[in-house]
């Protein structure tokens, strides 16, 4: 059995980024990167099936400029085999990556495709379904449990109650939730083992795929500041000031 | 032409992020259309009959809808959008497994978690866990959008729709094998007006407790920071943050929690924000308009007290 994982690269989780003068875009230049934290779950999640026998392989895509190549090297060191680049320097709506991811699917056929369920810059949350609907799989969104049984995928996910089990079959688009697994650090031996491992790079004119300009973006502007707020000493002026100035309570 | 609205709802009642994002249809303009697709959803679509506004309540009820798969229910709006110029749906846990189905399905791109409607095809929308507005121009011959509900007030419940049934009936691969919801007698989280929120200061899931009677005095909603999640002191479903709920009431009350980037992603529209904290260096402090630097096992008991 195969698994297929997309990882990004974003700007890394702690990091707080700055719009720029412009107010064009968000200013990335300089910032810390780092593999997508929902990804980084996903590998995890695909290296542990790999080790539970399940899966024979896992195989990580990434869209972008070769920079994108370093996050791929992580995802190798956490236990991926291989690597696919698509390489361009456009900044791709969700909606072309998954035309992009279903092309690279169309030659890979794997049984298992498992996404983040959101990427941490764009916050959209739509490339799993999206790459669903166009390969017209099942999908399983924000899952906190995953199992393969009996050729099916048994999935809990996080809904906004509680939890739902959902069982579909293979192949399936899974999306990783937060809680579904804690990802390990890579070891110094398997990044120097992860150099070697093959990377594949093509473009997305190798894929034979023409994608739509689907929307501009008009302006990025910083959100409203609060006002400074003020510290009070004691419980007794903190309900004074909610009952008389803030009048919430 | 008509804006259609894919309803939230449980089959037994309609949510109140439906009304909400039919006030986001109202503001780009034209005849707002509700569709209730699930199974024994009568309750639902009598409930969407009266919400202000809205012309038109379609119901799909059907025993292959109970669950509301994305799989088969973004099927069932494919098949009726050659009639609708936007399709919305509410940016919830349902409306972001479907949506984006549908906008695949249409060939065209989906704008996710709007909080703004600048023109028919120009939208804000938060990125960066909220520390930037990106305004957004759909090329789109259909703009396909969730809706963060937080940003739209509720429409009321003076209208009178029409409602039409509609037969459709499609299988999914997808089978539904259990659910498991969170009891609680508190108002919704994304619907109060009061939220106290408890991060990993509280120490345990049973000092989650003392955060409960202050929120019972208040008729607030009880909500939580990852740290408090991660550590099994409350369910998930009550995580505040970029990638939990998103929430602004009148009053966040935010007890133990640090502050970080991705929790004030979720809550820092609201408007008014304290914070109790031990920790004077807290990010939290930077958001709070009150910050009280204290104990919360003293000061929450204290405060719950002066509240009555």
């Amino acid at each position: 059995m195969k698994v297929l994982v997309p990882v990004k690269r974003v700007v890394d989780a702690n990091v707080k980024v700055r719009v720029n003068a412009d107010n064009t875009k968000v200013d990335t230049a300089n910032l810390k990167m780092a593999i997508n934290p929902f990804c980084e779950i996903a590998v995890e999640e695909a290296v542990r099936l790999k080790e539970a026998g399940v899966v024979s392989e896992v195989v990580v895509v990434s869209i972008g400029p070769k920079v994108v190549q370093e996050q791929m090297r992580t995802a190798m060191a956490l236990g991926a085999d291989r690597g696919i680049q698509v390489d361009t320097d456009k900044e791709l709506v969700p909606l072309s990556l998954a035309k992009i991811l279903k092309s690279i699917q169309a030659q890979e056929n794997a049984d298992i495709v498992l996404f983040g369920k959101q990427s941490i810059d764009g916050d959209n949350n739509q490339t799993g379904q999206m790459f669903a609907a166009l390969t017209d799989m099942p999908q399983a969104t924000f899952a906190s449990e995953v199992k393969i049984e009996d050729g099916k995928a048994v999935v809990t996910r996080e809904v906004d109650g509680g939890l739902q089990t959902l069982a579909m079959p293979l192949p399936a688009v899974i999306t990783t939730d937060l809680r579904l697994n804690e990802p390990r650090y890579a070891k110094l031996p398997d990044i120097m083992k992860a150099k070697r491992k093959p990377l594949e790079v093509m473009s997305i004119d190798d894929l034979g795929i023409e994608l739509k300009e689907h929307q501009t973006v008009l302006k990025v502007t910083p959100p409203a500041a609060r006002e400074a707020g003020i510290m009070v000493s004691s419980v007794d002026e903190l309900v004074e000031k909610l009952q008389n100035e803030a009048k919430v309570i | 032409m008509a804006i259609l609205v894919l309803a939230e709802h449980d089959n037994a009642s309609l949510k109140l992020d439906t009304a909400k994002t039919v006030a986001a249809a109202q503001a780009i303009g034209g005849d707002v259309h509700v569709l209730v697709v699930g199974h024994e959803c009568g309750a639902a679509a009598d409930s969407a009959k009266t919400l202000t506004g809205v012309s038109k309540v379609i119901v799909v009820d059907s025993a292959e809808y109970s669950a509301q798969l994305a799989q088969n229910v973004s099927k069932v709006v494919l098949d009726i959008a050659s009639d609708y110029d936007h399709i919305l749906a509410p940016a919830s846990t349902t409306g972001k497994d479907v949506l984006p189905r549908v906008a695949a399905l249409l060939d065209v791109a989906q704008i996710s978690e709007v909080i703004e409607v600048v023109s028919a095809d120009t939208f804000v929308r938060p990125v960066y866990a909220g520390n930037a507005m990106a305004t957004v121009q759909s090329h789109d011959s259909k703009k396909v959008m969730t809706v963060r509900v937080s940003a739209f007030e509720a429409v009321g419940n003076e209208g009178s729709a029409e409602v039409v049934a509609l037969s459709n009936s499609e299988a999914a691969t997808t089978e539904f094998v259990s659910q498991e919801l969170t009891e609680s007698e508190r108002p919704e989280l994304g619907s109060a007006g009061v939220i106290v929120s408890g991060g990993r200061g509280m120490g345990s899931g049973e000092n989650f407790a003392i955060l409960e009677q202050l929120a019972d005095k208040l008729g607030a909603a009880v909500g939580a920071s990852r740290a408090a999640v991660d550590a099994g002191f409350v369910p998930n479903d009550m995580q505040v943050g970029q990638t939990g709920k998103i929430v602004a009431p009148d009053l966040y009350i935010a007890v133990g929690i640090s502050g970080a980037i991705q929790h004030l992603a979720g809550m820092k529209d609201s408007k008014v924000i304290v914070a109790i904290n031990k920790d004077p260096e807290a990010p939290i402090f930077q958001v709070a308009d009150y910050g009280l630097e204290a104990d919360l096992f003293k000061a929450l008991p204290e405060l719950t007290e002066k509240l009555s």
